[in-house]
């Protein structure tokens, strides 16, 4: 009966978003109960923070450039290049970094959270870890968690500066503008609510990746198949979620600060 | 043939006259289908209980159920005198410490080795790494398979890495030992090996077990043998004798259909277990 197929459909999203909330608040209170596993803590911030090092410091030089050549040509119209190094730091402190290290980051690491913890699911070692006396939260979710957070955080600001960098590289060697000038208007236009928010948004999204990825890897069924649609699930989900919640964290800050 | 027993005996329970795990009308269902119904079952301390069925017939969930894995929608469970169906997370995984557990494939962790599979649940518990290391080498000695120290998992056979699991149930020597389906997907060779140490562990700690199994031949031959400690091999129990301590439960559908001795079992009339035994 279709009423039935909308109801149970409405009763799985709403238990869906339920488990979810529980698996966050556990994850970050977990900090505060015993027993902490610091070992894991480093592991994941090493394979999540320096592990994606390469592909934010590529991600965050190109996008600076391509940032420069497309504002360059766009304001020479008006005769303003000289405000391109405002416009490439500017986009990238406040938007640009954090969003699309947080994507890069997402398509790694949520896809590796969620495939991992899916694959312990399906083989039963999960359940495993629990008969064996481990809370697999505390083990595998919490470390997960506060190491894409404070790894990401610092990702970020990597990706803010290379992506500077390539602004740079680019107004000076490519279009021959004066560099001091750039670095000069690049500094110069930045405010704290602007700085503010390109560490804020980071902070939210390394808590998006790291929970949608683990939630997605622990409610993993129905063998490889369902690994499979747990990884694509957690890589679009994390991503959708990430440009709506920087859509709002943008709103709220232009409506707290003005600007 | 496995090798001489080194690690001592343990006690089964507290109290010796109570049972180890007690089911009372428990009944779970999983989206809208009903797994089992008003299952009533006891284990008592040093009985094996064989827990048979068809395919499909919800023995790992109950298995599961034992260890607090899953919660029923009904009815209560006991495990060492204390309800299980209940008890909040933090306080079964202190419970969890009594029991060891084999999962249907073996479930060990694949990035870590054997030795730290093992070694898992002392590892958490904090124990010295002496004590580790002779505890490990005690459980893997007792499965024969000290050797595999330093492989992983994936380098090892099924019925070896079945063989790390048993040894990862028994290395803090628990009052309990629940098997999915010990010998499942196995070669009758390997599957002899592994029936022979779930029958050590029976004859020679006295652990008392919930052993789910499909294969018949790997039930009765718990029933009709025993582990003879001197000869190191299991031997059949003389003049056609049955393990007194080995008794049988039947689910079929969601529902308990027997639960007895295996003197019972071979010699009901109920066409469901003829059909079944046949």
């Amino acid at each position: 009966m279709p009423f039935d197929s909308i109801e149970s459909l409405a009763k799985k999203y709403v238990v869906a978003v339920q488990d979810y909330a529980v698996l966050a608040g556990r994850a970050l209170a977990n900090i505060f109960q015993r027993p902490h596993y610091f070992g894991d803590l480093i592991t994941q911030a090493d394979s999540i923070g320096i592990g994606s090092l390469p592909i934010v410091i590529l991600t965050g030089f190109f996008t600076g450039g391509v940032l420069a050549l497309q504002s360059a040509s766009s304001l020479a119209q008006f005769g303003a290049t000289a405000i391109t190094g405002e416009l490439v730091s500017l986009s990238m402190i406040k938007e640009l970094g954090p969003v699309l290290t947080s994507l890069m980051v997402s398509g790694r690491n949520a896809s590796g959270m969620a495939s991992e913890l899916g694959s312990m699911m399906v083989t039963e070692q999960i359940d495993a870890m629990r008969a064996l006396g481990t809370d697999p939260l505390k083990k595998l979710v919490t470390p997960r968690v506060y190491a894409t957070v404070f790894m990401l955080f610092f990702l970020t600001i990597i990706s803010d500066t290379v992506g500077t960098l390539g602004g740079a590289f680019v107004s000076v060697v490519m279009l021959g503008q004066n560099g001091s000038q750039y670095f000069h208007t690049a500094y110069q236009t930045l405010r704290f609510p602007d700085i503010l928010q390109g560490l804020v948004k980071p902070i939210v999204f390394g808590f998006i990746i790291a929970t949608i990825g683990c939630f997605y890897g622990m409610t993993t069924r129905g063998g490889t198949q369902g690994v499979g649609r747990s990884t694509t699930q957690a890589v679009v989900v994390s991503s959708v979620l990430i440009i709506f919640v920087d859509f709002l964290i943008s709103q709220f800050m232009i409506n707290v600060f003005g600007f | 043939m496995v090798t001489a027993p080194q690690t001592a005996p343990t006690a089964t329970t507290d109290d010796p006259s109570q049972p180890v795990v007690v089911f009372d009308d428990v009944s779970i269902g999983f989206e809208g289908k009903q797994v089992l119904e008003n299952i009533s079952l006891t284990v008592s301390p040093g009985e094996t209980r064989i827990l048979l069925g068809p395919a499909g017939s919800g023995k790992s969930v109950l298995l599961k159920l034992a260890n607090g894995l899953i919660r029923p929608d009904s009815g209560t469970i006991t495990v060492f005198g204390e309800r299980v169906d209940n008890m909040p997370e933090e306080q079964l995984f202190q419970l969890r410490g009594r029991i060891g557990m084999v999962f249907q494939e073996g479930a060990l962790f694949d990035s870590l080795t054997v030795r730290d599979n093992v070694a898992y649940r002392l590892m958490e518990q904090k124990i010295p790494e002496a004590e580790v290391t002779q505890r490990v080498t005690e459980a893997l000695r007792f499965v024969e398979l000290e050797q595999t120290l330093d492989k992983f998992p994936s380098q090892l056979s099924g019925g070896m890495r079945r063989r790390v699991a048993i040894a990862r149930a028994i290395v803090n020597r628990p009052d309990l030992i629940l098997y999915d389906s010990p010998t499942g997907g196995l070669d009758p060779i390997t599957s002899t090996t592994i029936v022979e140490l779930v029958m050590k562990q029976r004859d020679v700690y006295r652990t008392s077990s919930l052993l789910v199994t499909h294969r018949l031949q790997d039930a009765f031959m718990l029933a009709t043998h025993t582990f003879d400690r001197e000869q190191n091999h299991m031997v059949p129990i003389p003049n056609g004798g049955l393990d007194s301590k080995t008794n049988f439960l039947l689910l079929h559908d969601g529902h308990l259909v027997f639960d007895g001795s295996t003197h019972d079992l071979v010699h009901s009339d109920d066409p469901f277990l003829k059909e079944y035994l046949s």
